[in-house]
C-alpha cells in the first residue's frame, strides 16, 4: 500500500525524522486556518499518490492565510494524472540551500535491501539513475545487521553529502531505517531531503510503501487506507476478501483460480478481443484454491455489478480444487443471485473431476451459461458475446 | 533422475497438525512421498495418523532429522511463524526447505534468506555466500518429481514422469502446463512462488535441469514484476544447451497494481511482460502467446528429439 505524503511524514515524525510542521485539510477555509496557525508563509501541497505534482500545479507557495485559501481552492479538485485532489497539506515554507536524495527499498534481484543516496536531489530518481549514475550511491543492506550509526556514516560518505550536515544526515538515515523496519515498509523515500539556511536537515517530501502481508503486525495501518479514492468495485470485493483489480476500458468480466492463471486469462481474452472489435478484460479476480459456492457467488456479484461488463469468463483449472465442486458453486451462485445475474457466462473447466463438473453444468442447463472446453476457445466465445452485447447496447 | 527431490527423499512437515498441513500430508503420502514425520513444538512426542500411517510429531526440525533421517521439510505454518520455522530448518542444516505459506511479510523472507546465506558458504572466493539449505518459495506450490516424490501441494494426478522440466512462478499455471503436456510427462516441476523474494530462482532450476540427464527440454513460466525472467534469459543464453520454451503472464496488467501475487506488479516501466518476453526471445527461447501455444511449442521440440 502506497501512502500519501502526509501519512509518510506522520510516520517519519513518529520515528524522529525531522519534518516541517503542517496540517492536512480538505477545504480552502481550513487551509487558511492552518496557515494562520502556522503563522508563516506556507506551501499548499496536493495529496495524491503520483509524482509530478509540482508541474501539474499541485504545489503552491502562499504568503498569508488568504493566499493559502486561494491556492488551496485552486488545487482541491484538480485532476493530476487521473488522481483527484481531495486533500492538501499546508506546511511551513522553508528556504532551501541544497537538496539531496535518500531511500531504503527492497532489492528483489539481490534478495535484500538497498540504500540509495545522492547529494544531488530534487529530480526523479529514475532520471537521476540514468543521467547521473555516478552521483547515486547504491549500498546493499544486510537485513540482519541493519543500519547502525557506522553504516549510516558510510552511506553518507559514499553519497558525498557535505561535511557540514554529515552527522545529522547519518542520524536521519538511522531513523529512516528504523521507520523502514518497524513499519514493515518496502520503500521509504525522501526526495528531497533538504538543508535549510541554518544547516538543518529536513525531510521535505516523503514516499512510503507498506507491505500488506505484514498487516497482522500493524493493525494501526488499516486506518491509512483511503476508502474515498478506492474504486467502489474494488472496495466491495475487498470487503468480501476477494482478490480483485478493476481494469479500465474492458468489457469481459474474468473469474479464475490462481493469480498466474487469472493474469494469463486476461491476456488470452485481450488477444481474442482483437478479433472481436477490440473488447478487453474488465477485471482481475482470483477466487483462489477453495472456490466454494459462496465465494463464486460473491465474485459473480462484484463482476455483474460492473456496468462495463457485457460477458463473464469463468476459467478454472481443477488442481487442488475439484471441477464438480466449482460447477456446483456456479449453479448455486446463480441461484443465490437470481434475476441480478443477467449477463452471459462462458465457463471453462479442466483438470480434476472435469467430466463430473461439466455434467453438473449441462444438467443445470442455465440459459446464461455456455461451456467451452479450452481456455483459448472460451476466451474467444466470451469476447464474441461481449462484442455482440456492447454493439447492441 | 530428477532435480532437488527424488525417491530417496525423506520428508517432514512443519505444521503437520494444522488443517493445511494434515490435508496435504495425506495427499503427499498418497502420491508415494516418503513422509516420515512432522514438527510442532507444542505437540512434541505425540503421533498423528495420516493416510493410515502413524507419524511422529517432533519438537524441532533437528530432532526430527536425527530420528528419521529426513532431508526435506515442507512448511505449512501460518505467516507469523514462518520466519522462525525456516530459520529452524536452516539451522538444522536440512537439505531442502519448501515454504508453501502464503502471506509472509517480505521483511521476514529477506531475514530468513540472509540467515540462510550467512549459514552457507561462498561457491568460490569472493563470491556471495549461498545457502547450504535449498529454500523453495515462499508462497509456492512446491516441487514434484512425478512417480518419485511430491513435496508441497502440486496435485500428483495431473501428469506422470517424463523428460520435461518445468519451473514457474505460478501454481495454477504449473498445473495447467502439466495438464497440457500430461501425455509427455515431467522429470520435475517446481513452483518457485510469486513473492518479491524467493529462495530458488528460475536460474537455479535451469542450471539443475541442464545438468539432469533425464531432463530433455525445459518449460519456464514467468509473470510480471522484478527482473527474474530477464536474468534467467541471460543465463539460458550463456549456459543452457537444452531447448527451453517460455511463457509470460500479465501483458494486460496495469502499472502499479498488484495482481494477486505480492511480487506481480509493474513499477513504472520495469517488470513488464513485454520486456520479459523480448529478453527471452533474444536469448533464443521460444515464447508462447498462450499456455496452449507454449505447450504446442514444447510438443514440437519433444517430437523432434
Amino acid at each position: 500500500m502506497d501512502l500519501y505524503e502526509y501519512q509518510a511524514k506522520d510516520l517519519f515524525a513518529a520515528h524522529g525524522v525531522p519534518v516541517l510542521p503542517g496540517r492536512t485539510v480538505e477545504t480552502a477555509d481550513d487551509a487558511a486556518a492552518a496557515a494562520a496557525e502556522l503563522g508563516t508563509a506556507v506551501v499548499v501541497k496536493a495529496q495524491v499518490k503520483t509524482g509530478g505534482r509540482g508541474k501539474a500545479g499541485g504545489v503552491k507557495l502562499a504568503q498569508d492565510p488568504d493566499e493559502a485559501r486561494e491556492k488551496a481552492d485552486a488545487i482541491l479538485g484538480l485532476d493530476i494524472k487521473g488522481h483527484t485532489v481531495h486533500r492538501v497539506l499546508v506546511t511551513t515554507a522553508s528556504d532551501i540551500v541544497e537538496e539531496y536524495y535518500f531511500s531504503f527499498l527492497l532489492d528483489r534481484s539481490n534478495r535484500t535491501f538497498l540504500a540509495m543516496a545522492s547529494a544531488e536531489g530534487g529530480m526523479e530518481i529514475e532520471q537521476l539513475a540514468v543521467e547521473r549514475p555516478d552521483a547515486l550511491a547504491r549500498v546493499a543492506i544486510d537485513p540482519i545487521a541493519g543500519v547502525d550509526r557506522a553504516m549510516a556514516a558510510d552511506i553518507v560518505a559514499r553519497a558525498k553529502f557535505p561535511a557540514v550536515i554529515a552527522d545529522q544526515a547519518a542520524d536521519v538515515i538511522v531513523k529512516l531505517w528504523q521507520t523502514f523496519v518497524a513499519e514493515d515498509a518496502t520503500l521509504v523515500e525522501v526526495n528531497p531531503l533538504v538543508r535549510d539556511p541554518q544547516d538543518k536537515i529536513i525531510a521535505l517530501d516523503g514516499k512510503v510503501t507498506l507491505d500488506e502481508n505484514a498487516g497482522f503486525r500493524h493493525p494501526e495501518h488499516a486506518a491509512l487506507v483511503d476508502e474515498r479514492t478506492e474504486n467502489p468495485l474494488e472496495a466491495k470485493a475487498k470487503a468480501k476478501n476477494l482478490n480483485y483489480v478493476k481494469l479500465d476500458g474492458g468489457q469481459v468480466g474474468i473469474i479464475g483460480n490462481g493469480a498466474g492463471l487469472v493474469m494469463s486469462t486476461l491476456d488470452v481474452v485481450a488477444y481474442a478481443g482483437e478479433r472481436h472489435g477490440g473488447v478487453k478484460p474488465a477485471n482481475f479476480l482470483d477466487i483462489g484454491g477453495g472456490a466454494s459456492a459462496q465465494v463464486m457467488a460473491d465474485g459473480l456479484d462484484v463482476i455483474l455489478g460492473d456496468p462495463d461488463v457485457h460477458s463473464v469468463f469463468v476459467n478454472v483449472f481443477g488442481g487442488i480444487t475439484a471441477c464438480d465442486a466449482v460447477a456446483t458453486g456456479i449453479v448455486e451462485a446463480l441461484q443465490i443471485l437470481g434475476d441480478s445475474a443477467s449477463k452471459p457466462l462462458v465457463v471453462r473447466l479442466d483438470g480434476n473431476n472435469v467430466i463430473e463438473g461439466r455434467r453438473i453444468l449441462d444438467e443445470a442447463n442455465h440459459p446464461l451459461v455456455t461451456q467451452v472446453d479450452t481456455m483459448d476457445n472460451a476466451a474467444d466465445k466470451a469476447a464474441e458475446l461481449a462484442a455482440a452485447s456492447s454493439q447492441g447496447a | 533422475m530428477s532435480i532437488f527431490l527424488n525417491e530417496n527423499s525423506k520428508v517432514i512437515v512443519q505444521g503437520i497438525t494444522g488443517g493445511e498441513g494434515t490435508k496435504h500430508s495425506t495427499k503427499m503420502l498418497a502420491a508415494g512421498t516418503n513422509v516420515v514425520g512432522g514438527v510442532n513444538a507444542r505437540k512434541a512426542g505425540t503421533t498423528v495418523t495420516i493416510g493410515g500411517r502413524n507419524l511422529m510429531v517432533f519438537g524441532t526440525v533437528e530432532e526430527a532429522m536425527k530420528e528419521t533421517g529426513a532431508d526435506v521439510s515442507v512448511v505449512f505454518v501460518p505467516p507469523k511463524f514462518a520466519r522462525a520455522a525456516v530459520i529452524e530448518a536452516v539451522d538444522a542444516e536440512i537439505g531442502l526447505c519448501v515454504v508453501i505459506t502464503e502471506g509472509i511479510p517480505v521483511h521476514d523472507s529477506a531475514y530468513f534468506w540472509a540467515h540462510a546465506c550467512a549459514k552457507g558458504s561462498a561457491p568460490k572466493p569472493g563470491a556471495p555466500r549461498t545457502p547450504r539449505t535449498r529454500i523453495i518459495g515462499p508462497n509456492c506450490p512446491g516441487i514434484i518429481s512425478p512417480g518419485r516424490s511430491n513435496a508441497g501441494i502440486i496435485p500428483a494426478h495431473i501428469a506422470g514422469a517424463g523428460r520435461i522440466g518445468l519451473v514457474s512462478k505460478s501454481g495454477t499455471l504449473t498445473y495447467q502446463m502439466m495438464y497440457e503436456l500430461r501425455d509427455l510427462g515431467f522429470s520435475t516441476a517446481i513452483g518457485i512462488g510469486g513473492d518479491p523474494i524467493v529462495g530458488t530462482t528460475h536460474i537455479d532450476a535451469l542450471e539443475a535441469f541442464e545438468a539432469d540427464p533425464e531432463t530433455a527440454a525445459i518449460v519456464m513460466i514467468g509473470e510480471i514484476g522484478g527482473d527474474a525472467e530477464e536474468r534467467a534469459a541471460e543465463f539460458v543464453r550463456a549456459n543452457v544447451t537444452k531447448p527451453v520454451v517460455g511463457y509470460v503472464a500479465g501483458f494486460t496488467a496495469p502499472e502499479g497494481k498488484t495482481m494477486g501475487h505480492a511480487g506481480a506488479i509493474v513499477s513504472g516501466s520495469a517488470g513488464t511482460a513485454q520486456a520479459k518476453k523480448e529478453a527471452l526471445e533474444a536469448a533464443g527461447v521460444e515464447v508462447g502467446k498462450t499456455p496452449s501455444e507454449t505447450a504446442a511449442l514444447m510438443r514440437q521440440i519433444i517430437a523432434g528429439l
